[in-house]
């Protein structure tokens, strides 16, 4: 098991620096010049080409990206061209708003999903099942985006009873978190639906039934645990997916998060921000979905025996 | 031996006719099932409506006079006989903006599918034949592009090319090169060792015609499926990328700009913000209603 974790780190190594090579790359295709952008548009023709020099843009493609990540891997990942900050401060200053945003989604999202999944399950095609199903496929279908203003449109335009935006106290928490939760809830729903459903025509469910056991504990004891194995990569793959879906939620409530800070630098054409904001979040989706797997290994005997 | 030659042709005429039979009647069986599945035929349904629409869309509202035509004196008009679903922002008619945003959204959603389906499917094939190194490598690559939240890597690849109808639709089919790369690795794999191959190799057939005659064809159910899915994914996507300003650029219609443009409205003018999203709504459900038919017709096993 110890082998399997470490050797999953070190494999993270090369597709982080894939990614930062993918991303380092696309960003140096974008026209306009960096130098040009700190100093201004009306700054003398000499003063950039010094800057530019200063900062290395004139040296060859491989030679700037080397550069990029030998910094990169000391915490360096340059100022901002728009505020002058340091960029890695900025971002772990910003990051927790938008991890507790997805926490608190995929928090929604397993409350509604797993319960919901298993009632559907074991009353297959009753009403429940059907409105619970529809309700998934809906969830499924609404762009994230969509969602966050029409629940603007209904608590805080309608109701007033929450704010439609911005950053402050637990009551600003609830709509973020409900919209960006709500697909994945959709997810999870149907994803433990069909495990569940899967699970409760094997023999042992049938052994367990036959043996005398109340409904409540097949379901419950036996059932369940299988069914939910499934579910956790689900779970674990959904949480990656809020991180970066942040971007768009973010935006519609104005949330200080990492995602709405990379659309404002890639509007200034801040590279810096965009490099580093991209990295950061697929490092954590990365790590998120190395601990799926690991959690994996310890809930399915199956597959931690692969592990040796 | 005249009579010989044509009792061979015969016979190869006959053998091609079952051939033609064959393929139709897995077409039919497959089109047989998926009739049976009510709620995958109302997304059929729906989808033929938008499809319809989206193609008249000209003949029904003309693009340069009426869908982006601005008259402010009818801006933020509520919906009524003579604009069905209200004006928006600029007095544009909402309804003829819809459609051709429908044209917009499906073109590019078919069209970035397409793309990623012949990449990804072609470098799946690729990797599963070969085996070994080349698949090693190809794979690592792709798990490259899989750590990237496909909306980002959509985003990044925008802003570095410009917001454009063509960037948009390379950005979004980029993001899903990988998954049908895996997808189609795995059939593949699944297949290259049967028998059948064996046969058509044996009888002297090089790799390009094992791979694009015996395997992909073999391998191509989940594909459809995950492409069927993949639209409204791509959809959602180009939506999301106009809502924030880097996908489609005014005053062409769009669902996510026109959205987006009603947003400041919201307060007094709901209806320009939420009916583009209605539209969305329902055209991401009717493809995920297909979608989830064609898996059940297509892969009755995998039936619950």
């Amino acid at each position: 098991m110890h082998k399997y974790i470490i050797k999953r780190l070190l494999l993270l190594i090369p597709v982080l620096l894939g990614v930062s090579f993918l991303v380092f790359s696309i960003m140096s295709f974008t026209p306009g010049d960096p130098a040009q952008l700190i100093l201004g548009e009306s700054a003398p023709k000499i003063q950039v080409e010094m800057l530019r020099k200063e900062m290395g843009l004139d040296d060859p493609f491989l030679i700037q990206y080397g550069r990029f990540v030998i910094n990169a891997v000391q915490g360096d990942f340059g100022r901002s061209y728009t505020s002058g900050r340091e960029v890695f401060g900025e971002i772990f200053q910003r990051f927790p708003n938008t991890l507790i945003l997805a926490v608190i989604g995929v928090i929604i999202a397993i409350l509604i999903g797993i319960p919901v999944g298993i009632i559907s399950a074991t009353k297959q095609y009753s009403l429940m099942d059907s409105i619970s199903m529809i309700g998934a496929l809906l969830g499924v279908a609404m762009p994230n985006f969509w969602l966050g203003l029409m629940l603007i449109l209904f608590f805080s335009v309608g109701l007033g009873w929450l704010p439609s935006g911005g950053f402050g106290g637990w009551k600003s928490l609830i709509l973020p978190s409900i919209t960006l939760g709500t697909g994945a809830a959709a997810i999870i729903t149907r994803m433990t639906r069909s495990s569940m459903l899967e699970v409760i025509r094997q023999d042992y469910i049938r052994t367990a039934r036959a043996k005398g056991v109340t409904e409540k504990k097949v379901i419950n004891k036996h059932a369940l645990k299988n069914a939910l194995i499934p579910v956790i990569t689900v779970v674990g793959l959904q949480f990656g997916y809020l991180l970066g879906g942040a971007v768009l939620t973010e935006t519609v409530y104005s949330w200080p998060g990492v995602g709405r800070m990379m659309v404002e630098a890639i509007r200034s054409k801040d590279t810096p921000v965009v490099l580093a904001a991209v990295l950061f979040l697929a490092t954590t989706f990365s790590i998120v979905n190395l601990l799926v797997d690991i959690l994996y290994g310890f809930v399915d005997p199956r597959v931690k025996s692969q592990y040796k | 031996m005249s009579n010989k030659a044509t009792n061979l042709k015969n016979t190869e005429i006959n053998s091609s006719n079952e051939n033609v039979n064959k393929k139709r009647s897995q077409f039919a069986e497959v089109w047989r099932r998926l009739k049976k599945n009510k709620m995958a035929m109302v997304g059929l349904g729906i989808l033929g409506v938008i499809i319809l629409l989206a193609i008249f869309a000209d003949v029904i509202a003309p693009y340069e006079t009426v869908a982006i035509k601005q008259n402010l004196r009818e801006r933020l008009q509520e919906p009524s006989m003579k604009h069905i679903f209200g004006t928006d922002e600029y007095g544009r008619d909402m309804f003829a903006r819809l459609i051709h945003g429908a044209r917009v959204s499906l073109k590019v959603g078919i069209l970035a599918v397409g793309i990623s389906i012949v990449i990804g499917g072609t470098l799946g094939a690729i990797a599963g034949y070969y085996g070994g190194k080349l698949d090693n490598i190809i794979m690592r690559i792709m798990d490259v592009f899989l750590a990237v939240p496909s909306i980002l890597l959509a985003i990044a690849i925008v802003s570095a090319l410009g917001p454009n109808l063509m960037n948009l639709m390379f950005a979004i089919s980029i993001s899903s090169i990988p998954g049908y790369a895996r997808i189609v690795r795995a059939s593949v794999i699944s297949i290259r060792d049967q028998e059948f191959v064996e046969a058509a190799r044996a009888i002297g057939a090089d790799d390009f015609r094992i791979i694009f005659k015996h395997i992909i064809p073999n391998a191509l159910a989940p594909v459809i499926v995950q492409g069927t899915l993949g639209v409204a994914g791509a959809i959602l996507s180009t939506a999301g990328l106009s809502f924030i300003g880097m996908g489609i650029q005014p005053p062409a219609p769009e669902w996510g700009a026109m959205l987006s443009g009603g947003r400041q409205y919201l307060r007094y003018s709901p209806h320009v913000t939420t009916i583009p999203g209605i539209a969305i709504v329902i055209t991401i459900l009717a493809l995920n209603l297909v979608g989830d038919g064609l898996r059940d017709a297509l892969d009755p096993r995998l039936k619950s």
